[in-house]
């Protein structure tokens, strides 16, 4: 089912994607061919088939609970844009 | 229409922040109260290259949790990436868990309200999940900036999700409460609320009575404290009640709770809502949890709240709100059996009343928590010893209780030998006291005699002045009703 321009305005807020005027048609067209190769692997039947998470047969391998880091902040914080008092600071955001 | 012609439906999502010494996938500290970022190491902050790896005992806590709710704990569990931008979420996903969480299915018995209207409830639980929490944003003015502290950036959590199974605020509360309680006496959370470590999340909807489908629901965001939880949950009922009743409709949300106002409002609605576009992490591979584990730490779990309740009604004889009082938290419940192994089982509901009553109002006058209780379990176990047969009155033993939390002395025997406070059980001298006593008051004799009983009260209260409260009030009472009808 090909994207419409709402919907494709809605997935690129969602995104943080702004996608200038003259750039929407020529976007909703290539973002519509993927979705058609989505809805081929879509038609395949998968009836009975366990979603697989990773590819390998696998178990995560778990650390014991210690602390093993240290206080890194001088470092980390040399190559941060802004800081202070400790902080890295970010344009204002409040929900 | 009216308020009961609606019925109020609620699940709470808990996200209970777990006690490990180190973080979910770090092993940078969890200590609260550090400098700012001086606990977030370069997977915390979302350095390139960085691999999150499990922490064990994160895990183990999780199976505790299921075990004490008769869960499921998921032999393989998967971890997803859950997607949102906010800068005190560097990597710009969460790790946590979305199709097969560790902990599946259970159920919780709550108890609401006291007395005789109480009556106990199950709620059913749907999951609960492993997650790592976000860092902090301080909204002062730094320069028109916003600060970022990523010490709890990797804090380990639990997420508990309850069915909707909650009918009331109150129901809601009780089955908080009880989690809280419980989380904290299986240690694997400190349910700190100040510090953020048990917050309650909650899924109000209306439907009127009878009816079979749910109402629209809005989530109520990040309630820290059970009065929030109660006053944002009332607010938001009569708000959706006087809506519908008004001809309105609203949308599904989420809001917020202004506990100044003491108001809900819109934070976003389901238009606005995250797609969050879960996916497994592909950093993480399943976590694969062998029966066999499972089994080592089934071994180590404590007697649980309902079950300690139980037998105390059954071995003890306690009331079912006694031995609910007295399994509100571990320490209670500890120090109360502390008590009863020094003084005996047959003494219990003794035990039971002193550490309801006295000792729970001290600590509440002083402000201290039961494992900082001056007097020890065996120490009032050595005074009730005493009041049990028959050495001390009950408003003796109160002052020997006293002097035994200002540190008088290391045991009740010691106290009351050194101060004579012994009970004068002698029926000599006892009768002389009495005689006294009736000699001096004509006028209550008088009133007794022309069948006023309360007279004899105050006669009574006579023999117990002059005796400095060591006379036992049921003998001399029985020894002066002898005397003035004979």
């Amino acid at each position: 089912m090909p994207l419409s321009n709402e919907q494709l305005m809605r997935l690129a807020r969602l995104a943080r994607l702004s996608i200038p005027d003259d750039k929407v048609d020529i976007t909703r067209k290539q973002l519509d061919s993927i979705f058609i190769l989505i809805a081929q692997m879509q038609a395949v039947n998968t009836t009975g088939i366990e979603p697989m998470s990773h590819p390998q047969e696998l178990a995560a391998r778990l650390r014991e609970d210690v602390v093993t880091e240290t206080d890194c902040r001088t470092a980390f914080q040399a190559i941060a844009p802004h800081t202070e008092a400790g902080l890295y600071l970010v344009p204002k955001v409040i929900e | 229409m009216s308020r009961s012609d609606w019925e109020v439906v609620i699940g709470l999502e808990i996200h209970a922040q777990l006690n490990t010494a180190s973080k979910i996938f770090s092993g940078a500290s969890t200590a609260f109260g550090a400098q700012p970022n001086a606990q977030a190491c370069a997977v915390d902050i979302g350095l390139p290259g960085m691999l999150p790896v499990l922490n064990r005992g994160a895990v183990e806590r999780a199976i505790r949790f299921g075990l004490a709710l008769g869960s499921r704990v998921a032999p393989k569990s998967i971890f997803a990436r859950k997607s949102y931008f906010y800068p005190d979420l560097p990597n710009g996903y969460q790790i946590s868990q979305f199709e097969q969480p560790v902990v599946q299915g259970g159920a919780i018995t709550i108890r609401i309200g006291d007395g005789e209207d109480a009556y106990e409830k199950t709620v059913r639980l749907t999951r609960a999940h492993l997650e790592e929490d976000a860092g902090k944003s301080l909204h002062e003015d730094f320069h028109g900036m916003s600060g970022i502290d990523l010490n709890r950036a990797g804090t380990p959590l639990l997420e508990i999700v309850s069915e909707p199974d909650m009918r009331s605020s109150a129901e809601a509360v009780a089955y908080a409460r009880t989690m809280h309680a419980l989380v904290r006496w299986i240690d694997i959370c400190d349910g700190n609320m100040q510090e953020g470590s048990f917050r309650c999340d909650a899924n109000v909807s209306v439907r009127k009575k009878g009816a079979e489908a749910f109402g629209t629901r809005r989530e109520i965001k990040n309630l820290n404290s059970f009065r929030f939880l109660q006053q944002a949950i009332d607010f938001e009922v009569g708000w959706q009640i006087e809506t519908l009743e008004d001809g309105g409709s609203f949308v599904q949300a989420t809001v917020l709770f202004d506990p100044a106002t003491g108001q809900t409002r819109m934070m976003r609605s389901k238009e606005d809502a995250h797609d969050y576009r879960y996916f497994p992490d592909p950093d993480l591979l399943p976590l694969v949890i062998e029966p066999e584990w499972i089994e080592r730490v089934r071994a180590t779990m404590p007697e649980l709240p309902t079950a300690m309740k139980a037998r105390f009604e059954r071995e003890l004889g306690l009331s079912a709100q006694d031995a609910g009082a007295l399994t509100v938290t571990k320490e209670v419940a500890d120090y109360f059996q502390a008590a009863v192994a020094a003084a005996g089982a047959a003494h219990a509901k003794l035990c039971a009343n002193w550490v309801m009553g006295e000792l729970a109002a001290r600590l509440n006058k002083a402000g201290l928590e039961i494992v900082c209780a001056p007097v020890s379990p065996a120490q009032l176990a050595g005074l009730l010893l005493r009041v049990a047969d028959g050495s001390i009155s009950n408003a003796i033993a109160r002052k020997v209780f006293e002097a035994l939390w200002n540190g008088e002395g290391d045991g009740a025997d010691e106290i009351i030998e050194r101060q004579g406070l012994k009970q004068v059980t002698d029926s000599g001298a006892l009768e002389a006291m009495i005689d006294e006593a009736i000699a001096a008051n004509p006028k209550s004799v008088e009133e007794f005699r022309a069948g006023k009983e309360k007279a004899l009260n105050a006669l009574v209260g006579q023999v117990m002045k002059a005796s400095r409260g060591k006379a036992n009030p049921a003998q001399v009472n029985e020894l002066m009703r002898r005397k003035l009808c004979a």
